[in-house]
């Protein structure tokens, strides 16, 4: 069974601005969000061992556990967050991957990155994301100590700021996205390591369609992509839709709630 | 030229982010070189490259190196030039630097500036406060002044060979010989000499007094009165001919228009004398003493004279200098915005000349005598053409091509 890391929502808010979903004026409903969450975490539960890392007061963003870092077998490369609003996440995230039993291997400090939020495998590939969060060079270094290849993919648009707000990939090789948020380098290459791609619609995937946890044939998404669910019902998925318009207001949906403890088992 | 070395690592290739380097220089209007590549063999692992980026401007470099960096790209930090105070006066520390003609950076500070202006036998003198660095002769150093020592931190950028055969200057062989024919060589260096003209480009004259004795002097005059010569540098004997023939009809007492013709030797003395009674040339012009000539189309035309002096002169003429170090500094400043040299049957003010011209100054030398051609035709080996002949016929058509009735055959 897989594992994955969820962090509850006790602390949630829109305290800062630090990309163009983000406005404090426009505040998430705290009782809608912790609703939409347990939701969340209730439908995960189903087909996941999930495990809980207790919220920290004055990091509002600690509840989007996908950008703790990147977890490959026992190995736990935190992140370096690039901004200081959310740089306080990384010791308690570090922590608790070491209490429980993960190895901790550390990028240098100089390089961003921003862990399975810019660092999704696609079969053997290691897709990662990069302008915005993370920088290129940081994906240099987890390849090599990964020993893997790692696809580097510029991110164009500000609102698709991490990889895995318009990419996501499926278990056959496959997977979906939203090819405008990539320059037209990235696109070819991501082309070249994936096969039958599903292109996202823009407007589903301003719903943060791309934004999904994919467990073998069952996928949870943010609510707001028929087009994407039928597509994806044909090709075998189960589509479970989850309202998510809480987190969305943080730039954020159900991959970005959830960090997997492995993503691999091996590079 | 400005250039920086980057290099490139990790999965390059399968990401694409080679070919995104490579077209972002071209893309921002620079040229690259790849020195190194280190293709991966197995699939995990990574590929190397490291590129020389350059562009035509600093700003420019700097803003694609900005944008560079955001690809991964990693600029490889290059030594900075060492500096030593000058001991004395006119004196450069041990080890000094010495120029070529060629286009040359200097790094300090960990940034490259161009030295100007690029000519021959020269140290190299940094300001670090204004960013700039300058060639100085000996007489231009002063005490304390940071002048760069040995190589370190040096950049020299040869002019390249032109790729395209549009330029008469890259493709006619350097030399051409006097029985070799020269009409459609000629044709070329006027249309070029048209273009630069027309472009703002600023053409200068070398004469030697062969112009006068040989009567090529009307078709000078002919260049200059059709606004193609911006400066003429000579010396005091050709300015003395010059004056001689429009006051007396002849030149060191012969007359060039006439096939036979015998006249006072004293001629050219009574020439000068004349000049140094009025004042000065542009003086005698506008006493209307001189009326005709190359010197009094000069004045008329605005064309900037610079008569440089020697021994053996005679007078000299008002206007010539004489002090050496003087004509150093004149020639430094009046040849550096200059794009167009034409050397014509003087190999003594060619070679003093060819100290002061940057390799990028296109350049014709006339000669009768072969080695005189061939000595300052060697400085600017891909930017001169040099033709072995008597003044007169090639200033004749090339005055003619200029002044229109010998264009476009």
């Amino acid at each position: 069974m897989r594992e994955l890391l969820l962090c509850p929502p006790d602390y949630y808010g829109i305290e800062y601005e630090i990309n163009p979903w983000m406005s404090v004026a426009h505040a998430a409903e705290v009782s809608v969000a912790q609703e939409q969450w347990k939701q969340l975490h209730a439908t995960l539960s189903k087909f996941c061992k999930v495990h809980l890392i207790a919220p920290q007061p004055r990091l509002p963003d600690m509840v989007f556990t996908a950008n703790a870092g990147l977890t490959v077998g026992r190995r736990f490369i935190p992140s370096n967050f690039r901004h200081k609003e959310r740089a306080g996440e990384q010791s308690f995230f570090a922590k608790w991957m070491a209490q429980h039993g993960y190895e901790v291997d550390w990028l240098p400090e100089k390089l961003y990155f921003e862990g399975e939020g810019d660092a999704l495998f696609g079969k053997d590939v290691l897709f990662c994301g990069y302008k915005f969060r993370s920088d290129i060079q940081s994906h240099r270094a987890i390849a090599e100590m990964l020993g893997c290849l790692a696809i580097s993919v510029e991110l164009v648009d500000p609102r698709f700021y991490h990889l895995d707000t318009c990419f996501c990939p499926l278990p056959d090789g496959s997977g979906f996205w939203f090819p405008d948020a990539f320059d037209e380098y990235g696109q070819r290459a991501i082309r070249e390591h994936m096969t039958d791609l599903i292109d996202v619609a823009p407007d589903e995937a301003m719903h943060f369609s791309c934004n999904a946890v994919v467990i073998d044939r069952d996928i949870v998404l943010p609510k707001g992509a028929p087009q994407l669910v039928t597509k994806l019902q044909a090709r075998g998925y189960r589509c479970h839709e989850l309202p998510m318009t809480e987190f969305i207001k943080a730039g954020g949906a159900c991959k970005c709630l959830t960090m997997f403890m492995p993503q691999r088992e091996k590079a | 030229m400005f250039s920086e070395t980057i290099e490139l690592r990790g999965h390059i290739i399968d990401s694409l982010i080679l070919p995104k380097v490579l077209d972002q220089i071209l893309t921002h209007g620079g040229n690259f070189k790849i020195t190194e590549v280190q293709i991966g063999r197995k699939r995990a692992d990574q590929s190397f490259a490291r590129i020389e980026v350059s562009t035509e401007t600093g700003e420019a470099l700097d803003e694609l190196m900005l944008r560079l960096r955001q690809q991964g790209a990693e600029v490889m930090e290059r030594a900075n030039a060492q500096l030593a105070p000058a001991p004395a006066n006119g004196v450069f520390p041990p080890d000094f630097y010495v120029t070529t003609n060629q286009q040359t950076f200097v790094r300090f500070g960990g940034k490259e500036i161009e030295v100007t202006p690029a000519i021959i036998n020269s140290a190299i003198a940094v300001d670090r406060k204004k960013r700039s660095a300058r060639a100085v002769k000996f007489f231009d150093v002063k005490r304390g002044d940071e002048i760069v020592t040995g190589h370190q931190g040096i950049r020299v950028v040869p002019v390249q060979r032109a790729t395209t055969h549009t330029d008469p200057f890259q493709f006619i062989n350097n030399i051409v010989d006097a029985e070799e024919p020269k009409s459609a060589i000629i044709r070329e260096i006027a249309e070029d000499l048209r273009r630069a003209h027309n472009a703002g480009g600023k053409i200068a004259v070398v004469a030697g007094p062969a112009i006068v004795r040989t009567g090529a002097g009307g078709h000078l005059v002919r260049l200059i009165e059709g606004g193609y010569i911006d400066r003429l540098f000579a010396g005091n004997a050709f300015a003395a001919y010059d004056v001689e023939h429009a006051l007396f009809g002849t030149s060191l007492g012969l007359n060039p228009d006439v096939a036979i013709a015998r006249g006072g030797h004293e001629n050219h003395l009574r020439a000068i004398n004349a000049i140094r009674e009025i004042g000065g040339i542009a003086a005698a012009v506008r006493e209307k003493v001189l009326t005709s000539g190359i010197m009094r189309a000069c004045v008329q035309h605005d064309v900037d004279i610079v008569l440089i002096g020697g021994i053996g002169d005679e007078g000299p003429i008002p206007g010539v200098t004489t002090d050496v170090i003087e004509c150093e500094k004149i020639l430094r400043d009046k040849l550096g915005d200059v794009t167009h040299v034409i050397l014509l049957a003087t190999l003594r003010f060619s070679l003093a000349l060819g100290a002061f011209l940057a390799n990028n100054v296109k350049t014709v030398c006339v000669d009768i005598n072969p080695p005189a051609v061939e000595r300052a035709v060697e400085r600017q080996p891909l930017q001169s053409i040099g033709l072995v002949t008597d003044v007169e016929p090639f200033l004749r058509e090339l005055a003619d091509c200029l002044s229109g009735s010998k264009v476009n055959q």
